[in-house]
């Protein structure tokens, strides 16, 4: 009952007309930014960080909870009228959704993709409403060995479980690490990897890193290959009115795609790909026409659709429960909270209860808002698809030199971005993933700082990790996951070798 | 299948991460120690992450010299996009801290689109310099970034 009052005054705050008008802006916003292909709801995010001087950090965050949703809405266009992703979680709806548009099916696809993500994303904004408060619960019983255990596991989960390649990530994680590491240590005072420059005593920005990551190194690495391929994008055909077949191929794999989505986004190991590869499988797998998959399978967008906004939702989980974020968006919405200088976390709840009910209660009304932006107004979407690239992107970097030079008006910072962008396009270019170079740089700090109070609790001993049953479960967790896939492969490898 | 023939940029990229592992392991051992009395001191976690990259970075170089990354081969590089999208940046990097934002913008924003095959510059300008003075309004104003009008400060 407790949750029902909490969330009834959240929506009090939600629905006043300022913040309305930021839920609308940021659902805008971030359906634009997921449609357009080359910037994300990260990026847009961290361009946005200057906000934070400006107004209340509830509406900031409604705002950028706006962004955050609309992008996972606005991606599925993208991904289905011109076959390029807009975001990774998004894939998986290219492989039917595009299939689909090309057999003059754009419609159904977008229809399906649009209220499956309403329906999941209404599903998972129900699970965080009602299990947040339970993990506080838990939460509060953690202590700082805890914590640092917890982060061991999303470090792990971020570097060596999503991606290619458990080495390319680690050697990210470490690199975003190091970064985190740059400025002055706030417990002894000392500069560390300042290299003697004054700019560097107060670290390194986060909107410098992440937009030179995202925007710098993907217009370059956009321009190295620009000769190569052009994407067609198919117009927008078939009635966005579901028949009656398609609702009943779609409502299921919906509600599965949100069972699915909702556990990976919310445990620290999570991510939206692996639920949107997952739901593909499993609806390949339960579907009675799987010859039709490969070929544009109505439920192959359906399900992975769902699940990908429903993770999305419980991104937000771990994020406001225990400050610990998962994505790369979230990470840069943990730098907003610490901004206002609050610790996202159990207290939370507690200390900062409007701002915490009036964001669950926008996300609700940022997913009708989305549903209703998405399917009618789908056309004015389709409009600025048709952006020509070079526009675009000469528009990007001058976004992205906004959010760098507007830090400080320093030329050091843009030239700062455009060193980041260098090592950005090699990264790309090697397939090295960013997500745990971003990760590593703002949950580092944090984990540094909780290693140092586990250790100042324990009075210097460091098997405290291992000897507080809970840290000691949460490192077997991450060991687990680290060696886990690696094992289960050698194991597979083993065995058709000895039969 | 092992390659005979180690590809030169995914060599180069972990030659690239050791020496930063390196550079950060002497950053680390330059950290002056605290006076102040610490349970842990400020160089433990610099040494942990300098480490752990530069046993990765090592690894990879090994494996980029005997066995490939193996991810799919790189395309050329075009490099008349790239150059223009470079010049673009350089021109931004020069003229926004003596001309001001409105002009470094324009001239970034010609230079990437003609990178990305625009073949109307005039018309560029004009896109530029409407984005250029919007987005300045819009976030000097609304956002409150100062991002400085240069030259044209007191007529913006």
């Amino acid at each position: 009952m407790d949750t029902l009052a909490a969330l009834a005054g959240g929506f009090a705050t939600a629905l006043t007309p300022t913040h309305l008008l930021f839920a609308f802006v940021g659902c805008l916003l971030g359906t634009a930014v997921g449609v357009l292909p080359g910037i994300g709801p990260a990026l847009t995010v961290a361009l946005l960080l200057p906000i934070t001087f400006q107004v209340p950090a509830t509406s900031a965050f409604i705002l950028f909870a706006g962004v955050y949703y609309g992008a996972m809405y606005g991606g599925s266009t993208t991904s289905i009228l011109l076959n390029t992703p807009g975001e990774s979680a998004t894939i998986i709806t290219a492989l039917e959704g595009h299939r689909m548009a090309r057999a003059g099916r754009a419609g159904p696809a977008l229809a399906t993709a649009a209220i499956g993500s309403f329906v999941a994303g209404t599903i998972g904004t129900v699970a965080l409403t009602f299990f947040a408060p339970m993990v506080v619960e838990l939460a509060l019983k953690l202590g700082p060995a805890e914590y640092f255990s917890l982060m061991v596991i999303a470090f792990v989960a971020v570097s060596a479980v999503l991606g290619a390649s458990a080495l390319r990530g680690l050697a990210c994680l470490f690199l975003g690490l190091i970064l985190g590491i740059v400025g002055v240590d706030l417990q002894t005072g000392q500069p560390r990897f300042t290299f003697g420059m004054i700019e560097l005593l107060d670290g390194i920005e986060v909107t410098i890193v992440a937009v030179g990551l995202f925007a710098v190194a993907e217009t370059l690495h956009l321009a190295t290959r620009h000769r190569h391929g052009k994407d067609e994008l198919l117009p927008l055909q078939g009635s966005l009115w579901l028949s009656r077949e398609d609702w009943a191929r779609s409502w299921k794999p919906w509600l599965r795609g949100a069972l699915i989505g909702f556990p990976f986004g919310a445990v620290p190991a999570g991510g939206a790909e692996l639920p949107t590869f997952l739901s593909y499988y499993i609806e390949r797998k339960l579907s009675r026409h799987p010859e039709e998959f490969g070929r544009g399978a109505i439920e192959g967008v359906a399900g992975p659709e769902a699940a990908n906004n429903a993770s999305a939702a419980g991104v937000l989980m771990p994020m406001l429960t225990l400050g610990l974020p998962t994505s790369v968006t979230a990470a840069i919405m943990l730098s907003a909270f610490q901004s206002y200088g609050i610790q996202p976390g159990p207290l939370l709840f507690q200390t900062q209860g409007e701002l915490v009910w009036g964001l669950i209660a926008s996300l609700y009304v940022g997913n009708v808002m989305l549903l209703v932006l998405n399917l009618p107004l789908v056309g004015l979407w389709v409009k600025i698809l048709k952006i020509p690239a070079p526009q675009l992107y000469g528009g990007i970097l001058v976004f992205a030199t906004i959010g760098a030079y507007g830090v400080s008006n320093s030329v050091i910072d843009l030239l700062v971005m455009y060193a980041v962008g260098v090592v950005g396009l090699f990264m790309k270019r090697y397939d090295f993933p960013v997500a745990p170079a971003i990760i590593g740089m703002i949950l580092g700090p944090l984990a540094e700082q909780s290693f140092r109070q586990a250790l100042t609790i324990s009075q210097g001993d460091t098997t405290t990790f291992i000897t507080r049953p809970i840290s000691a479960a949460f490192l077997a967790i991450a060991l687990l996951l680290g060696l886990g896939p690696r094992l289960w492969a050698a194991w597979a490898a083993a065995r058709p070798a000895r039969a | 299948m092992p390659r005979p023939q180690p590809v030169a940029g995914e060599v180069a990229v972990s030659a690239a991460l050791v020496l930063i592992a390196l550079v950060s392991l002497w950053q680390t051992s330059v950290i002056p120690v605290s006076p102040i009395y610490a349970r842990v001191a400020p160089t433990l976690f610099p040494w942990i992450a300098s480490s752990g990259l530069l046993v990765i970075a090592l690894i990879l170089l090994g494996q980029a010299l005997f066995r490939g990354f193996g991810v799919e081969e790189n395309l050329a590089v075009d490099w008349r996009a790239t150059g223009w999208v470079a010049a673009g940046l350089a021109a931004n990097a020069a003229l926004i801290g003596t001309f001001g934002f409105p002009f470094a913008a324009v001239a970034l924003f010609v230079c990437v689109a003609r990178g990305f095959g625009s073949a109307a510059p005039l018309r560029d300008t004009a896109i530029g310099i409407a984005l250029a003075l919007g987005s300045y309004l819009g976030f000097e104003k609304l956002l409150g970034v100062n991002i400085g009008a240069g030259i044209l400060e007191g007529i913006l």
